[in-house]
């Protein structure tokens, strides 16, 4: 793959960078992203390897300018700072980094220290806090294991360390919620003022300790209750300032998540380090998920690479649409004729039509996106853009 | 062989009582297999058959058997249905047998079926030779069985060999029996051939094979003969007899044998079982009674799945009529399901075959409507059509009156649950004949029903009613003057033309509120609010909404690795293709069948 990237644009690329990091002190128990509890030694050898794949990457970066990086797990936080600086010099020696580019560190209330604090401010700019929650009993439910004084702590510790962009993660639909639980977390979410909220609820998965309890959707709210949380989100956040532009975030004007829009908007991004995803050159791929391998292999990126899939006009259509389609702003038909050479309209017309007059999507401008009631059941209206 | 060394009989039992093995250890002690040639349960060679326990389509096998006295005598065995269903398939076998073996199971008795099979065996004015089984179970009560052979029956018992199909004890001397006690054939073999086709098989390279047993007159090679019914004329090019499971050519067939015929025959119509064969040149005098013509008593719409498999299906269903002449067909359209057949069948388990032989034996994937039966729709200009399909109910202002039919239904089961199965019986509004105690254990509750009352789910309600203790018969009795109206269901305010069907009134509410509970939950829900409504004429009875779809977002898209959300998105797709289109509302094909299933409301 490397051949045909190396070609030289007189515009760099943008580019986005995310790096794994599969550590977690304890693994939650509705978690089912790649993640496990290691030792001193593991981590080392971890950032080892990391760094020989950035190095790696040096002819493939040279076309390349980064405009944000994604430190994402799994918990970052949970990696001594010293290692996480080691990585940082690789990464500004193979890549090209804007000066503006966004650079955020996803970080649990329960592994803020003095240690990655002092790597925060000097080497990043935007962090994401684990929150999920701020009624304690909650947070023992779900296996986290901070408390609501460690979160409210953190982000004054954060703040106080010049970190400014900041990010909570809130998690709605968990056992026990009730409507008006949910409530009070967004209200002591706003009251730290932070200028973004990414509001997920829960998705009971398949191989986590969750799904053996509450498969059957016991003690779950039920689907009245979590769409009302739902709403709530929106209209209590966009009392603070804080709008939505994706399904699941929101934040004040300026602060929206750039390397997140990346992914929606299908801009170039490499994932690093163990089983990460990318995008690039019109291909996806994925690292393996088998740290052994990656521990071994990871100076050759060919070699790590599993589900490598090209994608063709018809695959990428169907991408532009249904992830552009989770932003409020939606598609523009502008965009979409510039990438693909064709017209929105010839390709969905139909569908498009449909779902404009069942109330489930709206065109404003030249831009369609879905309305309140697509968003709720926006599964199966997005599946409408896979072509036959 | 001469004739008088010749046996053609059958073995009629109950379900499960040991036909099947029996006739296994039959064959074995003939000796015209070896023990390597036999497998297990040789009759039953169909997969089916072997899942049901059931013998389903009629086969025969001859062997060779050397009595005690010396000499050798020539046994046709000709296997019969087991099921009530296939009493006609019965008749067609027994029409070609002079002789009959009883199989009575050591440890039930006399059951319904046993009974069924035993008169229709006495009409044919078949020898019947009682045989006791499954000795070698302790809980066997020979002496009992015997009584009641004498006593329900009236069959001399005395000295009816005690046997263990199983284990082959004593099943010499039920082959003593069959030489000694069961007559001979007696036809005339210088008269012209006349030969009664009782069963057919259709075979891609051989064209129509001709099962049949001769009673007068002989065949061979290159007679030129002439089907009585249908007229139409062949040159014969094999006869033969039947191994076990295959065609063994013969010089000739001759009176009182039981054999095949091929003739190069293409037509499938033009070989009617039943028909007479007979020689072009010289034909015999009259053609053999025959038997009844097999009456369906339920039909059903069948539709492909898949509607471009259409002409597969014509094409099964025509190959399936060939050996299965009780099975009716016509082609129907559908609103909801599109091109497919009314079928008609002589009862559910018919039906539940012919449905499993289609999927199974030509790969077909169907949609089954409601069943019905045939009801006669008097009009008020004085005209009477029946009534096969409910979407074809005329307007209520034509219709004088409407007639159902009944049937005569005999329950055999132990006293304990007489209770629960009245209550039943009232509930399908039966109405009571009588009670019989054949003994102590075991009684036989007569009820006449509507026919309408028992081919939807009313063997599985026996069953759960009586733990598996009752089981049950039934004869047509005539038809009844009754109070029918047409209930529609309606899916989204559409009506659908496959959910129609045809109800007492007095129960419509019920049954209207039923469909709508249980189609409720075969639907499932979507981006709208989806009402289920049962209608008479215009006046919606019940309703039932399947609520939209509040719900289904996937919040996370975790590191920008979109597979997991694509598959998603697939998985929903996919699921929509394989739902049939009523309107603009989705709906399972399951559906059609699942709604008719006796539930857990029972």
């Amino acid at each position: 793959m490397s051949s045909s990237w190396g070609m030289m644009n007189k515009v760099k690329e943008d580019l986005g960078l995310y790096l794994h990091f599969p550590f977690c002190e304890k693994k939650c128990d509705y978690c089912d992203f790649l993640s496990f509890s290691s030792d001193l030694s593991t981590k080392e050898a971890y950032a080892a390897a990391l760094i020989r794949e950035i190095v790696a990457y040096q002819k493939t970066a040279e076309s390349c300018l980064v405009g944000s990086i994604f430190l994402g797990g799994g918990t970052p936080s949970v990696m001594p700072a010293r290692l996480l600086k080691e990585i940082f010099s690789a990464l500004a020696a193979s890549f090209e980094i804007a000066g503006d580019a966004e650079i955020t560190m996803e970080m649990n209330p329960g592994t803020v220290s003095e240690d990655n604090l002092s790597f925060a401010a000097d080497s990043i700019n935007r962090v994401s806090l684990g929150v999920q929650s701020f009624h304690d009993e909650e947070l023992k439910m779900l296996g986290r294991i901070h408390t609501r004084k460690q979160a409210v702590d953190s982000v004054s510790l954060l703040k106080k360390a010049g970190i400014k962009n900041l990010n909570i993660d809130l998690m709605s639909g968990i056992p026990g919620q009730t409507v008006r639980s949910w409530r009070d977390n967004l209200d002591q979410a706003i009251a730290l003022d932070v200028p973004h909220i990414s509001a997920y609820s829960l998705i009971v998965e398949e191989g986590t300790p969750f799904f053996d309890r509450y498969q059957n959707g016991d003690h779950l709210p039920d689907e009245d209750a979590e769409r009302q949380m739902y709403y709530d989100t929106r209209k209590y956040l966009a009392g603070a300032g804080c709008l939505r532009y994706e399904i699941s975030n929101y934040a004040k004007e300026g602060y929206e998540c750039r390397h997140n829009l990346r992914y929606w908007r299908r801009g170039p991004y490499i994932g690093l380090g163990l089983g990460a995803s990318s995008l690039f050159d019109h291909k996806r791929w994925k690292n393996t998920e088998s740290l052994k391998q990656y521990l071994r292999d990871s100076a050759d990126p060919q070699k790590i690479a599993r589900d490598l899939t090209p994608l063709d006009t018809r695959d990428e259509m169907e991408e532009f649409m249904f992830l552009g389609l989770r932003t409020m702003r939606g598609v523009s038909e502008e965009t979409f004729k510039a990438a693909f050479h064709r017209s929105m309209g010839d390709v969905y017309g139909a569908v498009l039509t449909r779902q404009i007059e069942e109330g489930f999507m709206k065109k404003i401008g030249d831009r369609y996106a879905l309305t309140d009631r697509g968003i709720d059941v926006s599964n199966r209206i997005l599946s409408e853009f896979l072509l036959d | 062989m001469d004739q008088s060394h010749i046996r053609n009989f059958c073995i009629i039992a109950h379900i499960d009582h040991g036909k099947s093995t029996l006739a296994d250890r039959i064959i074995e002690q003939t000796g015209l297999l070896t023990d390597r040639e036999m497998q297990d349960q040789v009759l039953d060679n169909m997969d089916l058959e072997r899942e049901r326990g059931i013998t389903i389509k009629a086969q025969t096998i001859r062997t060779i058997y050397k009595a005690d006295n010396g000499e050798e005598y020539m046994l046709n065995l000709i296997d019969t249905p087991g099921h009530v269903d296939f009493n006609y398939e019965v008749s067609r076998s027994l029409a070609a047998c002079d002789g009959a073996i009883l199989i009575v199971d050591a440890t039930q008795g006399v059951e319904a079926q046993t009974l069924g099979n035993c008169y229709l065996a006495i009409d044919h004015d078949l020898e019947i030779l009682p045989v006791i089984n499954k000795i070698d179970l302790a809980s066997a009560q020979p002496d009992e069985c015997a009584e009641e052979i004498e006593d329900v029956i009236g069959l001399d018992a005395s000295d009816a060999p005690r046997i263990s199909a199983k284990t082959g004890e004593n099943v010499h001397e039920v082959l003593e029996q069959i030489v000694h006690k069961l007559p001979a054939p007696t036809g005339d073999p210088d008269q012209p051939l006349k030969a009664l086709i009782f069963d057919s098989l259709y075979d891609s390279y051989r064209g129509v094979i001709v099962f049949m047993r001769v009673f007068d007159g002989s065949v061979k090679v290159g007679s030129r003969v002439k089907m009585m019914q249908t007229g139409a004329e062949f040159d014969v090019t094999e006869v033969g007899i039947f191994g076990a499971g295959k065609f063994i050519p013969q010089e000739e067939l001759s009176a009182g044998m039981v054999g095949y015929l091929e003739a190069s025959i293409k037509d499938l119509h033009e070989t009617r079982v039943g028909d007479t064969v007979t020689l072009a040149d010289r034909p015999c005098a009259e053609a053999l009674p025959g038997y009844k013509e097999p009456q369906p008593m339920v039909f059903c719409g069948i539709y492909p799945e898949d509607t471009k498999r259409y002409p597969d299906l014509r094409d099964a269903l025509e190959k399936l009529q060939l050996n299965d002449a009780a099975l009716q067909y016509e082609p129907e359209t559908s609103l909801a399901l599109g091109f497919g057949f009314r079928c008609g069948f002589l009862g559910l388990l018919h039906l539940d075959v012919v449905q499993q032989r289609l999927e199974r034996e030509y790969g077909l994937d169907l949609i089954t409507t409601a069943p019905s039966v045939v009801y006669k729709v008097y009009k008020t200009d004085g005209t009477v059509t029946d009534l096969t399909n409910p979407s074809n109910l005329p307007d209520p202002s034509e219709i004088d009156h409407m007639e159902e039919p009944v049937v005569n239904v005999e329950i055999m089961l132990t006293p304990d649950y007489i209770g629960p199965i009245m209550t039943l019986c009232q509930e399908r509004r039966g109405v009571y004949q009588s009670t019989e105690y054949l003994e102590q254990n075991r009684a036989v509750l007569k009820y006449q029903m509507p026919l309408n009352e028992i081919i939807y789910d009313f063997f599985d309600a026996l069953k759960s009613r009586s733990r598996g203790y009752a089981s049950y018969d039934y004869e047509l009795a005539g038809y009844q003057t009754s109070e029918l109206v047409k209930m529609d269901i309606l899916v989204n305010h559409e009506p659908v033309d496959a959910l129609s069907f045809i109800v007492f009134g007095p129960s419509a509410y019920e049954r209207g509120a039923q469909m709508c509970e249980r189609l409720k939950r075969e639907i499932p829900r979507q981006l709208f609010d989806i009402p289920i409504q049962a209608a008479i004429g215009s006046k919606i009875i019940a309703r039932e909404t399947v609520r939209q779809v509040r719900k289904d977002v996937l919040a996370k898209c975790y590191g920008g690795d979109i597979s997991r959300k694509r598959k998603l998105l697939e998985k929903q797709k996919e699921g929509k293709k394989k739902m049939r289109q009523i309107g603009n509302v989705e709906v399972p094909k399951e559906a059609f069948l699942n709604v008719l299933k006796l539930g857990d409301d029972e």
